[in-house]
């Protein structure tokens, strides 16, 4: 490159004059006498050999471009340019070229060919720019090579070109839409595209393109979902709202059955008989379309994956997760998006305008989700005024009756700002508050009439304005306030106050009699003075007066529309000549005058106050149509909810009909295929590997090597998996074939419906737990990460294993899990179930709680008693699950009063042993807990406090309820650690109001949790607790459990044990060890002649012995 | 999307424009400036204004107003959002975002802009990357620059944009490998006139600056975790690890950055490190006024407060304020009755204090006796919220670096004074 020596040349001259400018602004022309001049100069530099004087020469003609100086007369010198080896100098040549290719068409064809080579440059980089600039100059003229340029860009090695083409899509659009077809395909190429870097760019250019053609997306539509976490910022926000859109057409309404969930509880039993399980399953399918609502697996996909993007720094992404609740969210889920957008509000002054007004609209749907943050909006002096105003607002929505008395108060401190608009605002508020809650109708009112004597006329206008509005609801009983006000007409010279105490005089003056003529009297004076709206109130008093007291105020009357009829204004000539004619019988006037009366003083409705922000939810939040209460162009509606759901087979990635036969039989019918299965996670990874190296499979990889979390790696697992699914697709129909006639089952699976789906999904995400080692050995090392992936298995992924898995899995295990219910909870709940899912509590935000492999296994196949108890007792846990956030128990578990509605003034609390392992500490016992609110209002922040326990007692509290709206009732889990002993913990229970002692007393019974054992164990360990450990007593059997399965639910009912095969069938025996300390406790009862027997049971802590032969002694005697 | 970008300096001057599709004239500003001219105050200007054919979306940063021009639908905050990113960028860039840095770099500026956005559809944000492809200017490069005839442009696609962390760029060295973390904790309040909480809030982020040689793993774990209430993190941060484990755990962007962000609501862990007694009284028919002021230290654990700053807006009958301030330095503005008083450090012994005297307007009614009073302090070395970084660890790198990490508290929208009625003044 040329160095300084170049000066020296016969260019220097120039150089040398441009030198001292540097950096100085060239529009300025301080030594330059002309632009003529000016430009000649910049010629001369460009057309130097010289990049430097190449260099500054553009750098001071971007800087013309940047202060809207025109340059466009440089423009041949310029493209001379467009090849220059200096890259510096190549962008800014390209900024220029941008600039005014439009206004030069034909000379800007003249760079055309070097952007066609720069199109196949090694450079990434270079090709990318090349596309860009090429793309970005808006000649008609070259649509063809553009075209030819994206098609070609839209299938490059680089990820990175591959965006700068989805990004021209939109930009060719825009210059020919003819081309939309071609176009069109071009996106769904770059749709199915893998990589996070595409996926927001071309959704942005669907969006642009054809956001109508939403069947482009289900089959990207999990891939989507997958990749969002990792997709830039920019990229996630345009894909969620897409993806809101989309929901919006194909899920049902979540909202949509709440009333009718109790109603499922009857189908625990159709999974009962393995055999007819599979019909069962399908008439449910279609049973569940109409009656109770299960989300969609894919819907519930999409609402996991985007909640961890409340966390985003970037306040778009949060308010698009916010909408996207907002919009799709089964009602109870709504609430977590609360907390993220108040935090919001810390952000720049712009971004709380927008996320205020966003949570204006929404307190009005969903106030009960703000309610606990109503100080954040609590007013500073410090705001701006566009911010306070909106502000109140949101404070206005909020209020109810129990926060209506702080958020009058902080309407009362707001009242003595400075800032006159501010005021105003409040005031009309305060109207508002007024209107809307009843019982402080008169406060508000008291208050508002306290502030018609205020210093401040601004703040007596408008509360007289507010006052004549709350009035109207009843005027009766305020005579008073009227007459006060009458005699502020001496004093307020806001028009608009002057007008409204006239109003309010007029159509109620025969509640003041005495005083209305007296007013009319004292405006007649005045009447040429005031301005237009108050002369018209006149007219209106004086004719009113007319009507109900002609004797005192005819005279008035005339005079007034005297007045009138010369003013200046028309419209009040036109008032006065209409009401002269009206009221004033005259032998012209015509049938009209009889009903004069009736015309003015008819009964008015009050004025309805409500809020500027009420409907607007009609707009899909976030967006600038929903700020502005008006669509903007390109503005895509929000689509009402489908009455049924669309096809949700659609957005399986594989040849459609295959795919529900495969994940039909895959569970249980084919269990060989494990072998032929598992190459094909490295064959997929070989096959698409040779693409290259920037793909999605190494940023899978390459996450999870650098430790990124599976979040990451799922993403590309899930497009992996899908493929494998579609290869070993072959292999698996010809051993479907045979399994299918072996075990007679007919092929319903086409035509599934998502519920279908789910049990098996979860079937297998629980097996694969097990498999887990396994599998990781059988892979590629490159793979390590993805015995991680599986616990964070999407539906798909898991589906794709469930057959390995069942193999290792017992007959009787799998047909146990294939009684599993039909409507199961989505993915989400499945991902992290143990595999006995009759265990299974976890709920959709319980992801703390991941409940451990219970160790309660049954090994004997015609077990059935104990099995089949615990069963269906699972299965109508299970059931009930779909309700979002309770778990039902079953009629089985024995439920206790912790706190009685009445003492509880409306909150009604009840618990029961749900002898499901407490995750969170192995030692506690699991108790759960559900509230009821049997109020009418609503119940907040319920949690647990002060707990006065024993010593070596330890409690872990459940999650605070942020709300519980009336009439509700929720579940949660706490964990109680009891130290293997009866004594109560104590706690308070405390809501946002009040707090009630309670305390948990547990019946030893529950103190244990089962343990497996065989005959020769359960002999072995008894052989060591004889003696003082051993207890035994003589019983005599009740009535109802004289056979063997009787006394096994008696005993499984009493206490948390599991049986344990036996050789005889005179006893019965059970197993267990206590939560706390893990002592063993062993159970056997003996059947004899008759209806005696004897109970034996041993264990090391004799108080537990004793107690538990006292609870089953009695259990059995019943 | 963003079509056109106007940068309007608080005299109303179009000192820049940029546009990404075809040109939008820079008459649709006018619409602005009917707007700006409506407003009372220069942060009063809406965010969004529609006109006939477009929309501008503007953000306010160091009186400089960015108006976007849009054409079509677009969610408001993701132009505002990428508005204040532009705003960082320079700021990154250039040091000040200031009229004058502006045009001095305009031509770094035309690149940034061209970087990050295309077709109005943000490209490179990342400052990381923009780092790469355009290297912020500095004395030193521009001389050299100016011999070797080489640029400021990267001539290779930044890897970042294609790898797994997008935020970080490769081959990075130091010889001194350091990590400086900075708790800053801002105590939002609004505190009745008698010294009650009415509403307080404790908003804090942790800023790094990591100069750490190669592909480094952090690992940040915290005492007490479970004050972090809501937290929003840089993208670098593994969320289900956070999830799990409450363990910060990521790869850190090279330099600056603001590594996550937290807010504690919950009452009662905000403790309130100062306290403010006043009186402040005017007799009905007279012209003079009393004004005491006294400030005082609580809850503080030892640590001083420090650059204290006490400000407030008397009311507007205040002609002139004659005080005496027991340390520091007081302003009385006539003109916009702006009461300042610079404290400097509160000595718990002896209590800073304003005293004096008011003249008011002869003739004026009674002002108001209780105006809101603003106070600024830093507390240095201590977070108010009691947040404890635990350790930091560093994996995937054999070196040892040097690790810092500094604590402060600050007073973020602190205001104080207002009396609250109690409910039965509202009853009457």
């Amino acid at each position: 490159m040329s160095s300084g020596s170049g000066f020296g040349d016969e260019k220097g001259g120039s150089s040398s004059v441009g030198e001292p400018e540097y950096g100085h602004d060239p529009a300025s022309g301080g030594i330059f006498s002309s632009d003529y001049k000016r430009h000649d100069d910049l010629k001369e530099m460009l057309d130097s050999n010289k990049d430097s004087l190449k260099l500054e020469a553009m750098k001071r003609i971007v800087a013309m471009i940047a202060r809207g100086k025109n340059a466009s007369d440089l423009f041949p010198a310029v493209v001379k340019n467009v090849a220059c080896k200096n890259i510096e100098v190549k962008k800014l040549v390209y900024v220029y070229l941008v600039r005014y290719a439009e206004e030069q068409q034909d000379l800007a064809l003249l760079s055309i060919s070097t952007f066609q080579r720069g199109l196949k440059d090694p450079n990434q980089l270079i090709r990318a720019s090349a596309l860009r600039v090429l793309s970005s100059i808006r000649v008609t003229i070259i649509v063809p090579i553009m075209m030819l340029a994206i098609k070609e860009a839209a299938s490059d090695m680089s990820p990175y070109v591959r965006k700068t083409a989805a990004h021209a899509i939109p930009k060719l659009y825009s210059l020919d839409p003819e081309q939309k077809d071609q176009l069109i395909e071009v996106i769904e190429k770059l749709l199915a595209d893998k990589t996070t870097l595409v996926a927001g760019s071309v959704v942005m250019a669907f969006e642009e393109v054809c956001p109508e053609r939403i069947d482009l997306i289900h089959k990207n539509y999990r891939k989507l979902c997958n990749l969002l976490i990792d997709v830039e910022e920019w990229g996630q926000v345009v894909i969620i709202n897409m993806l809101t859109r989309y929901a919006r057409t194909q899920f049902l309404n979540p909202n949509v059955n709440e009333s009718l969930l109790e109603e499922s509880g009857e189908k625990a039993f159709y999974g009962s008989d393995d055999e007819e399980g599979k019909e069962e399953k399908a008439e449910a399918a279609a049973l569940a379309k109409r009656k109770p609502y299960v989300m969609d697996p894919d819907h519930r996909l999409l609402l996991r994956n985007t909640k961890p993007l409340l966390q985003s720094r970037n306040a778009a992404v949060v308010m698009a997760v916010a909408q996207l609740y907002f919009h799709l969210a089964p009602k109870a889920e709504v609430g977590v998006i609360a907390k993220a957008l108040v935090r919001l509000m810390r952000s720049h002054s712009e971004v709380q305008y927008v996320v205020l007004q966003n949570v204006a609209t929404m307190t009005i749907k969903r106030r009960g989700m703000f309610e606990p943050y109503l100080k954040s909006f609590y007013i500073r002096s410090t705001d701006p005024t566009q911010i306070k105003i909106l502000k109140l607002e949101v404070l206005t929505n909020l209020a109810n009756e129990t926060n209506i008395s702080t958020i009058l108060r902080e309407f009362q401190t707001y009242i003595k700002s400075m800032d006159k608009d501010f005021v105003a605002a409040t005031i009309q508020a305060i109207g508002r508050c007024a209107t809307n809650i009843g019982e402080v109708r008169d406060t508000c009112l008291n208050g508002l009439v306290q502030l018609l004597s205020n210093r401040d006329e601004l703040v007596v206008a408008e509360s007289v304005v507010v006052i004549k509005k709350l009035l109207q609801m009843q005027p009766e009983q305020h005579s008073d306030i009227i007459k006060h006000m009458a005699k502020l007409t001496d004093n307020i010279q806001v028009p608009m106050a002057r007008a409204s105490i006239l109003w309010l005089i007029g159509e109620y003056c025969e509640h003041v009699p005495k005083i209305a003529p007296d007013v009319l009297r004292k405006m007649a004076k005045t009447f040429t003075n005031e301005e237009d709206i108050v002369k018209l109130q006149i007219i209106n008093l004086a004719a009113k007066l007319y009507l109900t007291n002609s004797k005192q105020t005819k005279l008035l009357t005339q005079y007034v529309l005297n007045l009138a009829k010369y003013d200046q204004n028309y419209d009040i000539r036109d008032r006065a000549r209409f009401i002269r004619q009206l009221i004033v019988p005259t032998d012209k006037s015509g049938a009209l005058s009889k009903y004069a009366k009736k015309l003015f003083l008819a009964l008015k409705p009050a004025p309805v106050l409500e809020s500027p922000f009420k409907d607007r939810d009609h707009f899909q939040l976030g967006s600038l149509s929903h700020l502005l209460n008006a669509k903007a162009g390109g503005y895509q509606e929000l689509p009402d909810w489908p009455e049924t759901a669309p096809d949700p087979s659609v957005r399986n990635v594989e040849v459609k009909d295959s795919v529900p036969e495969w994940t039909k039989c895959s569970s249980r019918e084919k269990r060989k295929e494990k072998k032929v299965e598992k190459p094909f996670y490295s064959d997929s990874e070989e096959e698409s590997g040779p693409t290259e190296s920037a793909d999605s499979e190494s940023d899978s990889a390459s996450g999870s090597g650098s430790g990124s979390e599976s979040e990451e790696s799922g993403s590309g697992s899930e497009s992996e998996e899908s493929r494998e699914e579609s290869e070993s697709e072959q292999e698996d129909k010809e051993d479907e074939e045979d399994k299918r006639k072996k075990k007679k089952k007919t092929d319903r699976g086409k035509v599934k419906a998502p519920a279908v789906e789910s049990p098996e999904s979860e079937e297998s995400s629980g097996a694969e737990e097990k498999n887990r080692a396994q599998k990781v050995k059988g892979r590629r090392s490159g793979s390590e990460s993805e015995s991680e992936e599986e616990e964070e298995s999407e539906s798909e992924s898991s589906r794709s294993e469930s057959e390995s898995e069942s193999e290792s899995e017992s007959d009787t295990d799998a047909k146990k899990k294939k009684k599993a219910p039909v409507t199961k909870p989505p993915p989400k709940q499945a991902k992290k179930e143990s595999k006995k899912e009759k265990k299974e509590m976890s709920l959709l935000d319980l992801d703390d709680f991941e409940p451990t492999p219970s160790p309660q296994v049954t090994p004997v196949n015609n077990f059935l008693s104990s099995s089949l108890v615990t069963d269906l007792e699972g299965l109508s846990l299970t059931d009930t699950v779909m309700a979002p956030t309770t778990i039902a128990p079953s009629g089985s578990v024995k439920t206790y009063e912790l706190l009685h509605r009445i003492t509880g003034e409306g909150l009604g609390v009840e618990y029961c042993f749900s002898r499901q392992p407490f995750s969170p500490d192995a030692h506690m016992v699991a108790v759960q807990i559900m509230f009821t609110n049997n109020t009418n209002a609503e119940t907040k922040n319920l949690h647990v406090e002060d707990p006065k326990l024993q010593s070596g007692m330890r409690i872990k509290e459940f999650p605070e309820i942020e709300l519980l709206p009336p009439g509700e009732m929720v579940t949660v889990v706490m964990g109680i650690d009891f130290c293997d002993s009866t004594q109560a913990a104590n706690f308070q229970l405390c809501t946002h109001i009040r707090k009630f002692f309670v305390s948990i007393q547990p019946p030893v019974g529950e103190l244990m949790m089962p343990v497996f054992m065989t005959e020769n164990e359960f002999k072995k360990e008894q052989g060591q607790l004889m003696g003082m450990n051993e207890i035994s007593e003589k019983l005599t059997l009740g009535e109802k459990c004289q056979n063997e399965h009787g006394i096994v639910q008696r005993v499984t009912s009493a206490a948390n044990v599991s049986r344990v095969p036996c050789g005889s069938d005179k006893e019965c025996r059970f197993a267990g060890k206590t939560v706390s300390s893990g002592i063993l406790v062993l159970v056997t009862v003996a059947t004899k002649e008759e209806r005696a027997a004897q109970l034996t049971v041993n264990c090391e802590k004799m108080v537990i012995g004793t107690m538990l032969v006292k609870d089953i002694l009695q259990a059995l005697t019943q | 999307m963003i079509h056109s970008l106007f940068l309007v300096n608080s005299s109303g001057d179009i000192f820049l424009e940029k546009h990404w599709k075809s040109v939008v004239s820079r008459s649709v500003c006018d619409y602005f400036f009917e707007a700006q001219e409506r407003a009372s105050e220069p942060e009063n200007v809406p965010p969004v204004i529609p006109t006939p054919h477009h929309y501008l979306i503007s953000v306010l940063r160091h009186r400089i107003y960015f108006v976007a021009v849009i054409q079509s639908e677009v969610p408001p905050l993701f132009v505002i959002e990428f508005l204040h990113r532009v705003v960082d960028t320079f700021q990154d860039y250039f040091g000040l975002c200031t009229e004058a840095a502006i045009k001095d770099n305009v031509v770094v500026v035309y690149e940034l802009l061209e970087e990050m956005l295309d077709n109005g559809f943000p490209l490179a944000t990342e400052s990381n990357i923009l780092k790469e492809l355009i290297k912020p200017p500095t004395i030193l490069r521009t001389v050299v620059n100016t011999i070797t005839g080489s640029t400021n442009v990267g001539e290779q696609l930044p890897t970042g944009q294609l790898s797994v962390v997008p935020w970080r760029r490769t081959g990075v060295k130091y010889t001194n490998n350091e990590a400086y973390f900075d708790v800053v904790e801002e105590i939002d309040a609004i505190i009745d006139k008698s010294g009650s909480t009415i509403t307080a809030e404790i908003q804090g982020v942790i800023d790094a600056c990591v100069k750490l040689t190669g592909m480094p793993d952090l690992t940040l774990s915290f005492m007490n975790p479970r004050l972090l209430d809501d937290v929003s993190f840089h993208p670098c941060v593994r969320f289900k690890r956070w999830e799990a484990e409450r363990i910060l755990s990521f790869i850190p962007p090279d330099g600056n950055f603001r590594l996550l962000s937290y807010h504690v609501s919950s009452q009662n862990l905000v403790a309130i490190p100062v306290y403010v007694k006043h009186n402040i009284t005017f007799r009905e028919g007279s012209s003079q006024g009393r004004f005491e002021l006294t400030l005082g230290p609580k809850q503080t654990m030892g640590k001083a407060v420090e650059s204290v700053l006490v400000s407030s807006q008397l009311p507007r009958g205040v002609l002139n304020a004659n005080l005496n301030a027991s340390q520091g330095t007081y302003t009385f503005d006539p003109v916009t009755k702006l009461l300042t008083w610079d404290v400097g450090k509160i000595n718990p012994q002896k209590l800073p204090s304003l005293k004096g005297s008011m003249s008011l307007q002869a003739g004026a009614s009674k002002p108001d006796e209780n105006p809101t009073i603003i106070i600024q302090f830093k507390i240095q070395q201590m977070a108010i919220s009691g947040l404890k970084v635990n350790r930091l660890d560093m994996y995937g790198e054999k070196y040892k670096p040097f690790k810092g990490i500094k604590y402060m508290t600050k007073a973020g929208k602190f205001q104080t004074g207002m009396q609250r009625p109690h409910v039965s003044c509202v009853k009457a």
